[in-house]
């Protein structure tokens, strides 16, 4: 799937203006409230007409105001999840699943709704109402509804906004299975790094109605500079880690990748099975000697590749380990004290209680 | 003595036909009614207010002033009238399908006004998950707007009923007062009225009239509250 967007439309004081091409399998449009995600995706949808601009999915052209082209939401066939479900009140959820499922053509029908029942688990609910459903259980309908009309590419407008943290915890693994094995593009609107590190292949950073950065997840998430107030303390690295052996005796998986073994709570995954692990900068400390006598039990060796400050208290130092980027925000005052300098020879340490399971996805 | 509604034949006639002039007046103008409702709700264009005052004319004229614009518009040769009769040989003038045109237009603000109101109530951000789903404008309006907005098309559909039943003014300077033809429940009340000796009557026309609204009603509350109790929406 390619996505092609370039925008251009005024809402009084607000200006959106961006540009940006995705071929990601999740492409995360991410930035704060206010920043125009939930613009682009409703002008890719078809429910808004931007002033100035076009959108091409996978070479078709679907907005382009230069040659006067619009097509009709109806004819797009671009599934769309809303933050609030949007559920059809006066229909079961059964009716609710199918409603959807014949104005795709036959010959693109991938998805039928005995799979995605069972996909989304949802065949409890199938002769409720909508209003007898918990906000989860919506959401997880909403995203079978879409799936049923077998879109080419599905949009998701912050779906887990709602909901509080366990119901989150609920719905994220079946977002998962939508990515890994339905393999529908999704293009997914969030503020959360914790959800757009776990989901996102490709990440489109905005800011008040522009593209601030665009690229690979790990990438984007490392740019501290980048992230707005809320969410800065979320901000660090992504690691692309195995699952390498369990320790039963201590309750603990240990994850390997060429920057070494990191230990993290016992996860419910064979040996083998990729993950990726996020590691927040504020929860890394940085020694110049391999620490002993700590109670942290993931320490990394590599060499400090960036140091970046904004004049603040905070440096943002990069530590390159074997290859993988760790990231760590410190005081100044502490990488004064510590004589920190690039190219440094350093140690990474990672409390292991810093890794929690919204933090780890399968690859 | 028999009951003392035991009806002269005269008078179930006028029980009948209003009947079934209000039944005609209702379902007629229902898909009409349902039309300019939905294009008042959604619509924006230029005339729309000129629109929304013809819709409630009937309203605020009095009904004689209707009656007889009728007659000047679908009596024998009045253009409509007239085109009418010619092409496909429907005839309002002195007919009961007059009493029932008179009665649909008398009872069309009503109607119009009730289903408005249920369309606009109507979340529109339903009608777009609808269309993302891929489903054209028309299906939306079918299978979403309309169920969405059927306790107000049920109370309209009553509104115009009831109104039909009691409507009088334009109904009688259309259409007049023809026993067996055009003569409703209120023409009937009306003209025994005029008859010395005429207050059983009166009162036995009046009794049922009565009856017949508070039925309306009634139904038209049971079917608004199974039409909620399906969508949850109490």
């Amino acid at each position: 799937m390619t996505l092609a967007v370039s925008l251009r439309h005024n809402l009084g004081a607000f200006t959106l203006q961006v540009n940006f091409e995705s071929s990601g399998r999740v492409t995360a449009l991410f930035g704060p409230s206010g920043s125009g995600k939930t613009s682009i995706i409703n002008a890719i949808a078809g429910l808004t007409r931007p002033q100035h601009g076009y959108v091409v999915v996978d070479g078709r052209v679907l907005v382009d105001t230069a040659k006067r082209v619009f097509v009709p939401r109806h004819r797009r066939r671009i599934g769309y999840v809303f933050q609030d479900a949007r559920l059809f009140p006066h229909m079961t959820v059964r009716q609710n699943l199918g409603y959807g499922r014949f104005f795709a053509p036959r010959a693109e029908r991938y998805a039928d709704e005995a799979m995605v029942i069972d996909l989304l688990g949802i065949g409890q609910l199938l002769d409720r109402r909508p209003d007898k459903l918990s906000g989860g259980e919506k959401q997880r309908v909403a995203i079978g509804r879409a799936l049923v009309a077998s879109p080419g590419l599905i949009l998701m407008d912050e779906p887990l906004a709602s909901l509080d943290e366990a119901r989150k915890a609920e719905i994220l693994p079946y977002i998962e299975r939508l990515r890994d094995e339905v393999r529908v593009p999704i293009v997914y609107v969030s503020h959360s790094v914790a959800e757009v590190a776990r989901l996102a292949t490709e990440v489109v950073l905005l800011a008040a109605g522009r593209v601030a950065a665009c690229g690979p997840t790990a990438e984007i998430m490392q740019r501290l500079d980048l992230l707005f107030d809320d969410e800065i303390g979320e901000g660090g690295a992504l690691l692309e880690m195995l699952v390498d052996r369990h320790d039963e005796a201590f309750g603990m998986t240990v994850l390997i990748s060429a920057a070494g073994e990191i230990r993290v709570p016992r996860i419910q995954a064979l040996p083998g099975v990729p993950v990726r692990l996020r590691i927040r900068a504020r929860d890394v400390m940085i020694a110049t000697h391999r620490p002993e006598g700590l109670s942290a039990l993931n320490v990394l060796a590599g060499r400090i590749v960036g140091m970046v400050t904004e004049g603040g208290p905070v440096v943002d130092i990069r530590v390159d380990c074997n290859g993988q980027t760790i990231l760590a925000r410190l005081t100044r005052q502490s990488t004064h004290t510590l004589g920190l300098s690039l190219g440094q020879e350093v140690y990474a340490v990672v409390k292991t209680v810093s890794f929690d399971r919204t933090n780890m996805a399968k690859a | 003595m028999t009951g003392w509604l035991d009806l002269t034949p005269d008078e179930w006639n006028a029980v009948r036909l209003s009947i079934k002039v209000a039944i005609w007046a209702m379902l007629g103008s229902l898909p009409l009614g349902v039309l300019v409702a939905l294009v008042l709700a959604r619509g924006r264009f230029w005339g729309k207010s000129i629109l929304n005052g013809l819709v409630h004319l009937p309203l605020v004229l009095p009904p004689v002033v209707t009656g007889y614009l009728l007659l000047l518009g679908f009596g024998k040769r009045g253009p409509i009238g007239a085109f009418l009769a010619e092409h496909f040989g429907i005839v309002f003038s002195f007919r009961w399908t007059g009493a029932a045109l008179a009665c649909a237009v008398m009872g069309f603000p009503l109607m119009v006004r009730a289903i408005r109101l249920s369309i606009e109530a109507v979340d529109r951000k339903l009608e777009a998950a609808a269309g993302t789903l891929g489903a054209n404008p028309l299906w939306v309006f079918a299978t979403i707007t309309l169920p969405l907005a059927l306790p107000g098309v049920i109370a309209g559909m009553i509104l115009s009923f009831a109104k039909a039943m009691g409507e009088f003014g334009a109904t009688i300077t259309f259409v007049a007062n023809i026993p067996g033809e055009t003569q409703t429940l209120p023409s009937a009340i009306y003209t025994y009225t005029q008859v010395p000796g005429g207050d059983p009557m009166v009162l036995r026309l009046m009794s049922i009239s009565i009856v017949i609204s508070m039925m309306a009603l009634v139904v038209s509350e049971a079917l608004a509250r199974r039409v909620g109790r399906r969508m949850d929406l109490e």
